[in-house]
């Protein structure tokens, strides 16, 4: 086996390896990299920043911990926006882990501005079955959750009054991993023509352009980037603005080895001949 | 000089108080005076509904965009009689002209929105500090409709589909014969599980994250039934560990009937298929975990799949298994491809069991996508080129309300 | 019977589920919601049975002590300190800053972002592997994964460029693509899910 074969078929070992020293590298001599803003982001900041003070938004936090690292800055951020501007929110978690981890941001975040609960914001928690969920908040808020998180019925909550669904609400904001966001757009929009707004991991972004291009879609915040979009927009500059570093170098990392690994497969190819 | 300066500052003093002051009072009046009224109010049941709505339409105001352009909302106010008390319902922005009055079905609910009952409905458009209002309108009665005629295009393609679907049965039924292009994930099916029973491994079978109720999922049950009775024709170990509690009882019953088929009821061992989490990355690490205690020599992955799909699929790699993969979640299909020996592209995991089977009965289906793929291709060409010379009347047979 | 009873159930769910979606009428929605309380109580009755499913393996698995039967007795711990942790004080064993919060907070979260971030280094072996440029179609993919890429990237000057043509990549090509196969997964679909009411495909149901 020559230089460009074993080249070619390098031990993915040392591919994990250059990955791995690639997001170290950043973490331990930390830099800034430029944000480039996209339309799709943008439209999220501007729903918010145009939405009147005492008026209210759905932000469905409906993600596990897995997806935190790219999702919770994003909800923190929104949240942040949200309440400097004096805006209500009804906040759900309709992912199995996502109740603790909503619950974390509410408690820090309404601290931070003074807001109180039932007054300034609601927080409803988690149901199993979440298309069957968001299905029926469509009608009443109140059929999948006659009470909040907390237990206080819904109807002694002030906010809540003449709060009906989704028609009472300037739009859902759902941070989201996973098949939830389908419901969202299938019943939320598609059944109760609520405006719907995402922000999703990397992974899946790439799948949901096609409703913003459809208008089923209204804004797209996709994975770190998308966050750090946001926080740059929101002028919050947190750890998604950090995150984009590392997210480069393992970026160039992994187009390196790519490559690297077509010399190889180019190089040997032309031996042979 | 002097005096011409004076003469300037008497001129500007008579004008103040005999011109600017008076019509500014005249101004100021004028901005309390009511706007002109919204006219031509209806009110009509809201069609397409389960009956607990009316729909109010109106003509904008004078005032609303032209005129004085002072509207900036209109209220819309509802009333049992026509001389009755009216009470506030809701409120639109200027420039709306249309209102839906919605309410709850249950009866229990404070805002239950009586059907087959008669209300009146006026419209009030609204400035800073004044407002007018319309005529009464009404009475309008709320009821449910037994057919959403928006979702007319929806239900002519299924009716047809449907009977496409089912002539094509019929036709297999009847001893006609069909052509289906081989797919090559199908025809690796036999080889992989020959391959486990030579090297005397079992065979993994991943049912996905689905639900029981997703097609993806059920596709793969029928899939597992026909790879059941080959592992046990073999006589071959089969493991399916599974994500859902339903999916794994349904597993159960499928690889049983497997083991029927292939007349080796004895040698189903239920203890192999088993339920583990409903977590989706602990679900992965026990797979994972499986996949290298037990070295799989061959893992089918054929169901709905997430992030887990690439983690899943290169362990399996480093472990040496021959990887078989399908789903119809785009975005995982790519990480399939990449990291698995064969894969089976959205629908042709739904092919997939008539393929394994092939039964006439379940290929004549198979043709009936064929054709009614030819007719959305045929649909969306004709539809781009209308769209293109603003031909509405054909676009607008497809378009559907929700 | 036996054979038929199902088929029937199952015809008769899958026509009524198809008839609701046309008509709006309460009567039918009333019907529609009945149905789905009723997925929800089977589905927690499953759970019940997915946890003795689970118990048995572990248990069965530490009997015959096989091949990592250590992971068992950490899956029956875990399942056990986690329940009765859940349930000892009612509503108040999950608020915050319980015991069973900060099991949840500091080993479950940093476990599952973990399994998640084997994602970056699995996706560099699998590009690595996959993106050569062997025909010309891999090369366009190869082409298009780098633009993609690329995107957040910092590139000076031509950084614009490159966003313009990687938003018009994710919203034309990569939108044409995704509805070419979710039409055939529609169709797809119905047709699987006709096979199933009319009870031509019924290997899911087993044999008694």
């Amino acid at each position: 086996m020559n230089f460009y074969e074993r080249l070619m078929q390098l031990d993915r070992r040392w591919i994990y390896l250059g990955v791995a020293i690639a997001v170290t590298i950043p973490v331990l001599a930390p830099f800034k990299v430029p944000v480039y803003i996209t339309p799709e982001a943008k439209a999220v900041y501007e729903f918010v920043e145009n939405t009147k003070p005492g008026e209210i938004i759905f932000l469905a936090i409906d993600y596990d911990p897995n997806a935190m690292a790219e999702l919770h800055p994003m909800a923190r951020t929104i949240m942040r926006q949200s309440f400097s501007r004096g805006i209500r929110l009804i906040i759900s978690a309709l992912s199995q882990n996502g109740p603790g981890m909503a619950e974390q941001l509410i408690s820090q975040i309404s601290k931070e501005y003074n807001k109180k609960n039932g007054m300034d914001y609601v927080y409803l928690g988690y149901k199993p079955y979440p298309g069957i969920t968001i299905l029926a908040m469509g009608q009443n808020f109140r059929i999948p959750f006659p009470t909040d998180y907390y237990g206080t019925p819904l109807d002694s909550l002030p906010m809540m009054d003449g709060v009906r669904n989704y028609d009472d609400v300037k739009g859902i904001i759902s941070i989201v991993a996973g098949n939830i966001a389908e419901y969202w757009i299938n019943y939320a929009n598609g059944r109760y023509k609520a405006k719907v707004f995402f922000g999703v991991t990397g992974v899946m972004t790439a799948d949901y352009y096609p409703f913003l291009q459809s208008g089923q879609l209204l804004g797209l915040l996709g994975g770190l980037k998308g966050a750090s979009e946001y926080e740059r927009l929101a002028k919050q500059e947190g750890v998604a603005t950090e995150g984009m570093s590392i997210q480069t170098v393992a970026h160039l990392v992994v187009i390196a080895f790519i490559v690297v690994g077509n010399i190889g497969f180019f190089m040997s190819k032309k031996k042979k001949r | 000089m002097r005096y011409k300066n004076l003469n300037r500052l008497l001129i500007l003093t008579f004008f103040f108080f005999f011109l600017i002051l008076p019509l500014g009072q005249i101004l100021a009046q004028e901005d309390t005076l009511p706007p002109a009224p919204p006219t031509e109010v209806r009110a009509s049941d809201t069609q397409n509904d389960n009956g607990h709505s009316i729909t109010i339409t109106w003509k904008l105001s004078g005032d609303d965009g032209a005129g004085k352009k002072d509207v900036v909302a209109y209220e819309i106010l509802r009333s049992e009689s026509p001389a009755g008390e009216f009470v506030v319902r809701g409120m639109v922005p200027a420039g709306n002209n249309t209102y839906q009055d919605r309410g709850a079905k249950e009866k229990e609910d404070k805002n239950y929105f009586h059907p087959y009952h008669d209300f009146y409905y006026k419209v009030r458009a609204k400035t800073l500090n004044s407002y007018s209002e319309s005529g009464v309108a009404g009475p309008a009665q709320a009821y449910g409709q037994w057919f959403h005629l928006g979702k007319l295009p929806v239900f002519v393609g299924t009716l047809a589909f449907t009977i496409m679907v089912l002539a094509f049965i019929s036709l297999a039924r009847k001893g006609k014969k069909f052509y289906v292009r081989p797919l090559a994930g199908i025809d690796a099916v036999d080889d992989a599980i020959g391959r486990a029973t030579e090297m005397g491994r079992p065979i993994l079978y991943i049912l996905g994250l689905g639900s029981a109720a997703d097609i993806a999922t059920i596709a793969s049950f029928t899939i597992l039934n026909r790879i059941a009775k080959k592992t046990a024709e073999h006589k071959t170990k089969i493991i399916v560990p599974c994500n859902d509690p339903i999916v794994m009882s349904v597993a159960q019953e499928t690889v049983k009937a497997g083991y029927l088929d292939a007349g080796r009821p004895d040698m189903y061992q239920e203890e192999n298929i088993f339920y583990i989490t409903s977590m989706q990355f602990a679900y992965v690490a026990a797979v994972n975990g499986i996949m290298l205690r037990e070295k799989t020599a061959t893992n089918f992955y054929l169901g709905k799949f997430y992030a887990e799909s690439l983690i899943l699929a290169e362990t399996g790699s480093v472990a040496g298994s021959i990887q078989i993969s399908g789903t119809d979640e785009i975005a995982q299909i790519p990480f399939f491809v990449a990291a698995t020996d064969y894969t089976l592209i959205g629908e042709e995991l739904y092919a997939a069991s008539a393929y394994l089977g092939r039964e006439p009965l379940l290929l004549g289906a198979l043709k009936a996508q064929d054709l009614a793929k030819a007719i959305v291709m045929i649909s969306l060409a004709s539809g781009a080129v209308a769209a293109s010379f603003h031909l509405d009347f054909f676009l607008r047979l497809f378009t559907v309300q929700m | 019977m036996r054979r038929q009873l199902p088929i029937l159930i199952v015809f008769v769910s899958g026509v009524f589920m198809v008839i609701q979606y046309f008509i709006p009428h309460e009567s039918f929605e009333f019907i529609y919601e009945y149905a789905m309380d009723w997925i929800i109580i089977i589905g927690i009755f499953a759970m019940l049975l997915g946890l003795w499913s689970l118990t048995r393996a572990s248990v069965s698995k530490v009997q015959a002590k096989a091949p990592g039967w250590g992971f068992s007795v950490m899956t029956l711990v875990g399942l056990a300190t986690m329940l009765f942790l859940g349930f000892y004080k009612g509503n108040k064993s999950i608020a915050e800053g319980t015991f069973f919060m900060d099991l949840f907070w500091y080993i479950y979260t940093p476990i599952q972002a973990t399994m998640f971030s084997l994602l970056a280094f699995y996706i560099a072996s699998a590009a690595y592997r996959s993106f050569r440029v062997r025909t010309v179609l891999a090369t366009i993919l190869l082409v298009t994964a780098l633009i993609i890429m690329l995107r957040l990237i910092p590139l000076g000057p031509i950084s614009g460029v490159n966003q313009w043509l990687a938003s018009w990549i994710l919203t034309v090509p990569n939108m044409a693509a995704k509805r070419a196969i979710w039409i055939g997964v529609g169709l797809g679909a119905t047709a699987t899910a006709l096979k199933i009411i009319f009870g031509i495909e019924r290997a899911y149901m087993g044999k008694d």
